[in-house]
């Protein structure tokens, strides 16, 4: 049996006469690495915020974590990790200050704290710098930081929101071992970018367009069902027909 | 005359003096399409900055259609279309009043220089009334590049305008930057996508503050030196593991649905199959192919 972990039915949003989300249904398991695709204005960020727990349906319904979005919003909110590439960390406190900032933040004791952050920064490599600013390390390591302290709670899922937008190529590799090894552990990973050659990473991939997931299914499966060589030319062929957006 | 030339370029920030921009020396003919290439960080933003004369540098020289970025930064500001990474028309005006404004500063008109961003602006011209703020990302991009052009710039800087945008709209972007390269306006236009790459006619690859080559998309992508393979099997996390073991390995690393390996030479291919074979990988399969830019990125930053 796959433990489901994510599991939306006709979930929607409307705001006004417009439908942001319309009508998504899908299920999410333990340790997958879910890609949620989309061009620009499909609806992508207005989904991820509901399954957060950030912004309540219109209408349609979500257990996530297994807690209800419309009415365990705190729940979900201690049991997911988020990070995005334009919020992470603060670049004016030390390395140190962010663990134990973001790790208060996610309801850990103390005790926790002080045990999790010392075990991090180890793993991590970074006892020279744990009292050094932020803003002073190299892009890779704040990165792998910024998803350390997404997942220092012990998460059953992990929002990736564009982590890797604008990283160099060696560093945006560094960053999907990090997503493997989650995902090993039994982390699910739900993330969201622009770049195709990571849509190849992920276990099963969704695709939104105008506010409906129109493809969901293994890079493989997509290809094979629209009888293309890439994944780029599936987000092409959907994503071609959107009418809204930009 | 090159349109831009740029010598020993240098910019250092803050107390540590950080080198953003480290000696950095390139020229752009005029009609070029020249592109920037490299990561967050490696100073692209602070070379336009210094070139459109919003930033002075510390160390070099550079002139764009022959005026000095320093002396003559009132002949750039009048000549250059600049289009920052950061949004910055005015929220508060609708898309018609932006572009209005930025022509009437320029001293010309929506109406004289038309022909240039007719292909752009009849996409978001029904939304003319609208303010620039309620625009969505991809709308925002066009009437920003409809202001850097409206008053027929002889080279337009365009910092990442590409960045967070998705496949398509990308697609759409360069397909206009091409039209404009064949109205004879120089493009300096700079990118975290090494895929877009291969979309100009010269490049220089950026990283730390340095350019570690500078070349046309197909020079550089013709040097690599090594052999390149594509390699995949039933389990890729598993396979990029095993692949970083395997003594022969010089490069590996995952590129979409295969992992890309080069290998020192007396490993055959034959050899490093049954490599894998014996690291418990299945369905193994592997076959030469060409680098691309992305590949040759990785290469010159393993190297430096």
């Amino acid at each position: 049996m796959k433990d489901t972990v994510i599991k939306t039915d006709k979930l929607t949003k409307r705001f006004g006469d417009f439908i942001a989300a319309n009508e998504i249904s899908f299920e999410v398991y333990r340790g997958e690495i879910f890609g949620f695709l989309g061009a620009n204005g499909a609806g992508k960020t207005t989904a991820m915020r509901m399954l957060c727990g950030l912004s309540a349906p219109s209408s349609g319904k979500a257990i996530i974590a297994g807690f209800d979005v419309y009415k365990q919003t705190e729940m979900i909110k201690r049991n997911i990790g988020y990070m995005s590439q334009k919020f992470s960390l603060y670049d004016d406190l030390t390395v140190l200050e962010n663990i134990h900032f973001f790790g208060g933040i996610y309801g850990l004791t103390d005790k926790q704290l002080e045990m999790k952050s010392k075990a991090l920064i180890e793993r991590l490599g970074l006892q020279q710098e744990a009292k050094k600013l932020v803003a002073s390390l190299p892009l890779g390591w704040k990165q792998k930081l910024s998803f350390s302290v997404a997942v220092l709670h012990d998460p059953k899922i992990v929002f990736l929101d564009e982590p890797t937008g604008g990283v160099d190529p060696v560093t945006r590799r560094q960053f999907w071992d990090l997503i493997y090894d989650a995902a090993d552990r039994g982390v699910t990973v739900f993330v969201t970018t622009h770049y195709m050659d990571e849509a190849e990473y992920c276990h099963r991939i969704s695709i939104m367009v105008d506010g409906r997931i129109e493809a969901l299914d293994t890079p493989k499966g997509l290809k094979q069902a629209f009888q293309v060589q890439s994944m780029d030319e599936v987000f092409y062929t959907l994503a071609r027909g959107a009418k809204r957006g930009d | 005359m090159d349109a831009v030339v740029v010598q020993d370029l240098i910019k250092i920030y803050g107390k540590d003096d950080v080198r953003a921009v480290d000696n950095v020396s390139f020229s752009v003919k005029p009609g070029e399409l020249f592109g920037l290439i490299g990561p967050d960080g490696a100073g692209k933003t602070s070379i336009f900055r210094m070139l459109t004369t919003l930033l002075l540098p510390d160390g070099g020289s550079a002139t764009v259609d022959g005026y000095d970025i320093v002396k003559d930064y009132k002949y750039i500001r009048n000549t250059v279309g600049y289009m920052p990474g950061r949004f910055s028309l005015y929220q508060d005006l609708t898309i018609e009043e932006n572009l209005t404004f930025f022509a009437t500063v320029f001293g010309t008109s929506i109406e004289e220089n038309y022909h240039l961003i007719k292909d752009i602006y009849v996409q978001i011209e029904r939304f003319k009334d609208r303010r620039a703020g309620k625009l969505s990302g991809g709308m925002k991009q066009k009437l920003a590049l409809c202001c850097a052009l409206i008053h027929k710039p002889t080279v337009l800087f365009l910092d990442e305008p590409t960045t967070g945008v998705d496949p398509v709209s990308r697609k759409e972007f360069w397909e206009m930057l091409k039209r404009l390269k064949q109205e004879g306006i120089t493009i300096v236009v700079s990118t975290p996508y090494m895929d877009e790459a291969t979309m100009c006619d010269r490049i220089a690859l950026i990283q730390s503050g340095k350019i570690l080559s500078i070349e046309r998309p197909e020079v550089i992508v013709n040097a690599y030196a090594d052999q390149l393979y594509a390699v995949k099997a039933d389990h890729m996390y598993s396979l990029l593991k095993a692949l970083n073991r395997f003594d022969h390995t010089i490069n590996s690393y995952a590129y979409g649905e295969y992992a890309h390996a080069s290998f020192r030479g007396p490993a055959t291919e034959h050899e490093v199959v049954e490599f894998l074979t014996s690291q418990g990988l299945a369905n193994i399969e592997m076959h030469r192919i060409a680098p691309t830019i992305e590949d040759c990125f990785i290469k010159l930053l393993k190297n430096s």
